[in-house]
């Protein structure tokens, strides 16, 4: 290894842009002429548009234009789709109902763009909007997902009967039901898992521009993943033929699954640059993303758990009602079905599951992919399940994890995931030790004398990443393969440019992808240039989201680097009269085996541009590889995490006083940014189950839409935490990685809980425990310690 | 640009300018729009993430919370300010690339200019509690926070013995 590759903790090449304030976001980029739009939304949840009269606010100062859902309607504009089909029970497919980018006729949610306004400066657009009259008349709305399928509840779409998208199913009934009927013991919850904000702080952001002259498109856009925007804005909306239509994803401020989908705003400011001939900029204001962001999670699930009379698991049985919210936003099938039930065997053998899911619409944000995507809400099903049962049964909760663990690998789970390797007691017993499980008892002696309640929780999570196989994801009703490209340009002097499809928004990309090549050439990291983000640049990529970029991004790189390796040989056996088959490459030095004659790679790197030296009819001049990555299986990333706190009966305020992560994530290539990931990830985790709520009254107005009411994570709500690893390869790529984005964020709401109920003795109490709720849990079980 | 403009001329970085701006504008808009001093960034509208801190007259300020107007005569030194992109870094910028202080970037000015601050007010050995209770008003998204305590403790003593502190401070 040199000093820059696998495996080591390099610092980032990205850092000095954006500790400087010289980063590039979208809002940072601005046009000549460019104007200002600023988006007109439904202040009601459910209601018809009537009339819209804009004809005072056109002559208002500065003003370019006033556009309208019924102009969008005209221009013969296709509609944002959901690029995921799912199946219902009865082979019927999911029921999307027709979401055009601004609404006409009918409003669907708090926050349902209907009209745009442009003008000069961002003051002058609000002020005009003041002017436009839009007549709603409101309808009943539909809030709660549990009675949105009810008879006589108020229909959202007409393609969609009972608010019904689909009645999805997975795993066996009739053999499942036999394992309850034989149970020696079965465990039962219900529980919410709360819906949340994603709050990237770069808020969402959109520059279009109009060239007239070519008819070209260009779109500045703060997304995860600008070739999808681009297919989807050119297939399916029908803005602009592919070649004319260019997404840039500049600097991206965090995404979380957020950024990954194609929303109104970019299609209307890339329509409004067109019929304007001008530049348009939007940039959400954070009330704005509260109301338009793709919310996560907002799951209502009963499950059952059974066990025979040693404390094996023989059966899981779930139902998953999914708040899918007004319109099905592009991932949002996905996520409750096949990120969700696939992994709900967790990390043990269970012969039986069987899981049902009702994806209903409701009049709220549209709810999609947030870190973790299904994984986080699978994980709290069953490591609740499995922590109540140890208590139940009266065992230790390692204990009976460890006696049903998966140890045999491969492992053909009854929810179609097939694992390919791991080795979960060492995850656990590593946890067990750096957290000093032992001294637990003797640590809540001591809260105890001092008034405080004191709580410790488990989270063996497993997760698939790596998305993913793309002849697999394509019976599975998705509309694209989830492969991904890379290219390998080596300029002449040897430095070296890697093209890759997937895009960094924090995860520091232009390091890793960096450290692979250094180790692969034996070059320094900074002579390797990392490009993402553009699609003039890249030709195509699937993004970067699910944990995938170093599973299936970087194997990509090695397919190209592969390649180029192959052709530096041919070309260095003629730089050095020698057969091809004896040259051998290892430290950026070409060398015929049993010789001292080599060749630097720069030399070879030169020669191939130069071509004087090899016959150009046989080997092409030039050094430039491409290649396309198609995973065999998804990935399995899995772990331990332990959550420590106290709870002071007076307030309910829980206090995170330890946090022990240990996570496989298989090959590691830069652990610094690694345990950067599962911080921010347990954070999230830990955001969900202690703080963040997201509520919404009963007409459908978001009452937690701002930083005063929504209760973001700071500094002083987390502990330090300790991060350890295992390591087992994952078999199916070839450099053994099985990411690491969303491993804190899916372990950590179980850990919390687990946590929170041990400390209160009681199961009943539902994510976020905010110090209210946990105050009046305790009331209710009358289990206050006495105060010291 | 509408007719109803003020002038205001104050320092920024060290440098005199003079702009007319419409009265409303903020002084987040002043060095955004008109200064183009982009790294001063803006993740909230309600005083609460942090991401637009600059140092007013030495003092760390939100700059989403504060009229242009308001700001005659006044010394502000935003993010560009502090090191020059292609020059030696402040000790609190180099701690935050050393600790992995920083993931997507976008809160990161303001949580360099809150922490240089910090060290001005509480010293340059701050312990965690501390460090964590100061930053009630910077919110990250991605860090999870853990580093950014570790990057400002180790840029709090890096800063020791003046230098880019004290010119920082002033």
């Amino acid at each position: 290894m040199s000093g820059t590759g696998i495996g080591a903790a390099v610092r980032r090449k990205e850092d000095r842009r954006f500790i400087t304030g010289t980063g590039h976001y979208t809002d940072d980029i601005t046009r000549p002429g460019q104007v200002f739009a600023y988006f007109m939304r439904s202040p009601h949840a459910h209601a018809k548009i009537k009339t819209i009269d804009a004809g005072a606010a056109a002559k208002m100062p500065g003003v370019a234009g006033v556009f309208t859902g019924a102009q969008y309607a005209e221009d013969k504009l296709g509609n944002l789709i959901c690029g995921w089909t799912v199946l219902s029970k009865d082979g019927s497919p999911m029921k999307m109902a027709p979401h055009a980018a601004l609404a006409a006729g009918k409003a669907n949610y708090v926050g349902d763009a209907v009209a745009v306004v442009l003008a000069d400066t961002l003051a002058q657009a609000k002020d005009a909007a003041e002017k436009v009259v839009v007549d709603y008349e409101e309808l009943p709305a539909v809030v709660d997902s549990m009675g949105a399928a009810a008879k006589g509840a108020p229909l959202i779409h007409e393609s969609a009967p009972n608010n019904t998208s689909y009645n999805w199913h997975i795993g066996d009934a009739d053999s499942t039901n036999a394992a309850f009927r034989d149970a020696k013991h079965v465990t039962k919850l219900e529980f919410v898992n709360n819906r949340l904000v994603p709050n990237a702080m770069e808020p969402r952001a959109a520059l279009a521009d109009y060239d007239a002259a070519s008819g070209g498109l260009t779109l500045w856009n703060a997304t995860q993943n600008p070739h999808v925007a681009r297919l989807v804005i050119s297939a399916f909306v029908g803005m602009a033929p592919e070649n004319k239509l260019r997404v840039i994803a500049p600097d991206v401020g965090g995404g979380f699954g957020s950024k990954i989908f194609i929303y109104p705003e970019e299609v209307v400011c890339l329509w409004a640059a067109r019929k304007l001939n001008r530049a348009v900029k939007w940039t959400a204001e954070r009330s704005e993303s509260f109301i338009t962001d793709a919310h996560g999670r907002d799951h209502v699930t009963k499950a059952r758990m059974a066990f025979d009379g040693d404390g094996k698991i023989t059966g899981l049985k779930v139902h998953t009602t999914a708040n899918l919210g007004a319109y099905m936003s592009t991932f949002s099938s996905a996520v409750p079905t096949y990120l969700y039930a696939t992994l709900l065997s967790g990390q043990y053998e269970i012969p039986h599951i069987y899981c049902e899911v009702d994806a209903v619409y409701t009049n709220t944000v549209p709810v999609d992919a947030y870190r973790g995507a299904g994984r986080p809400e699978a994980t709290f099903v069953v490591e609740r399940l499995v922590e109540v049962a140890a208590r139940e049964l009266g065992t230790e909760p390692a204990a009976l994890r460890q006696k049903n663990f998966v140890k045999k690998f491969p492992y053909q789970t009854s929810v179609a995931s097939l694992y390919d390797a791991g080795d979960y007691n060492a995850s656990l017993q590593k946890a067990l030790e750096i957290h000093d499980y032992k001294g637990f008892s003797k640590r809540k002696r001591e809260s105890e004398r001092h008034g405080k309640l004191r709580g410790i929780g488990f989270a063996t999570y497993i997760e698939a990443c790596g998305v993913a196989p793309s002849a697999l994801v394509g019976q599975l009703g998705a509309g694209v393969g989830l492969w991904e490209s890379a290219e390998v340009r080596v300029n002449p002097t040897g430095s070296v440019e890697v093209l890759t499809g997937c895009h960094q928004h924090g995860q520091g990309h232009e390091t890793t992808f960096a450290q692979l090549v250094s180790d692969r050439l034996g070059l320094s990291i900074d002579q390797v240039n990392v490009l993402h983000g553009d699609t003039d640049t890249v030709q195509f990529g699937m993004g970067t989201y699910g944990s995938r970029s170093g599973a299936v991004g970087m194997s990509a790189v090695v397919k190209a680097l592969d390649k180029v390796e192959a052709k530096a040989k041919k070309i260095a056996a003629h730089l050095l009269e020698a057969a091809e088959g004896d040259i051998v490459f290892k430290d950026g030095k070409f060398t015929v085996a049993g010789t001292d004659k080599s060749a630097a790679w720069a030399e070879v790197a030169l020669g191939a541009y130069v071509a004087h030296k090899f016959p150009t009819s046989e080997i092409e001049p030039g050094l430039k590889e491409g290649a396309f990555y198609d995973p065999t299986n998804f990935t399995f990333p899995a772990g331990c995490h332990i959550c420590e706190l106290e709870i002071d009966p007076e307030t309910g305020e829980a206090t995170i006083v330890g946090w022990t992560a240990v996570d496989d994530f298989g090959t590691v290539i830069n652990p610094m940014i690694v345990e950067g990931q599962v911080h921010g990830g347990v954070a999230q985790g830990v955001g969900q189950a202690l703080l963040e709520h997201t509520v919404y009254d009963s007409k459908g107005q978001l009452m937690t839409g701002s930083y005063m009411d929504y209760a973001m994570p700071r500094a002083d709500n987390l502990p330090s935490f300790q991060v350890g690893m295992t390591t087992t390869r994952c078999p199916s790529n070839p450099l053994g990685i099985k990411g690491c984005g969303e491993a804190g964020a899916i372990a950590a709401p179980a850990a919390v809980m687990n946590a929170i109920t041990n400390a209160l003795g009681t199961e009943a109490i539902d994510m976020p425990a905010t110090p209210a709720t946990v105050w009046a849990t305790l009331q209710k079980t009358n289990k206050l310690p006495r105060a010291a | 640009m509408a007719a109803n403009t003020a002038a205001v001329s104050l320092t920024v970085n060290g440098k005199s300018v003079s702009v007319e701006v419409d009265p409303r504008t903020l002084l987040v808009q002043l060095l955004r729009e008109n200064l183009r001093l982009t790294g001063t960034h803006v993740g909230c509208d309600t005083s609460q993430c942090g991401a637009c801190v600059v140092h007013v007259n030495g003092k760390a300020t939100k700059s989403c919370t504060v009229l242009a107007l308001q700001l005659e005569g006044a010394d502000v030194l935003t993010i560009e300010g502090l090191a020059a992109a292609d020059g030696p870094l402040h000790p609190m910028q180099e701690a935050f690339r050393e600790n992995h202080g920083l993931q997507c970037g976008y809160c990161t000015p303001g949580m360099i200019m809150t922490a240089v601050d910090l060290v001005r007010r509480k010293g340059n050995d701050l312990d965690d509690r501390t460090i964590r209770e100061e930053l009630e008003g910077n919110i990250c998204r991605c860090t999870g926070y853990h580093n950014i305590v570790k990057a400002i403790a180790a840029g709090g003593r890096a800063m020791r013995g003046g230098g880019a502190t004290s010119k920082a401070a002033e």
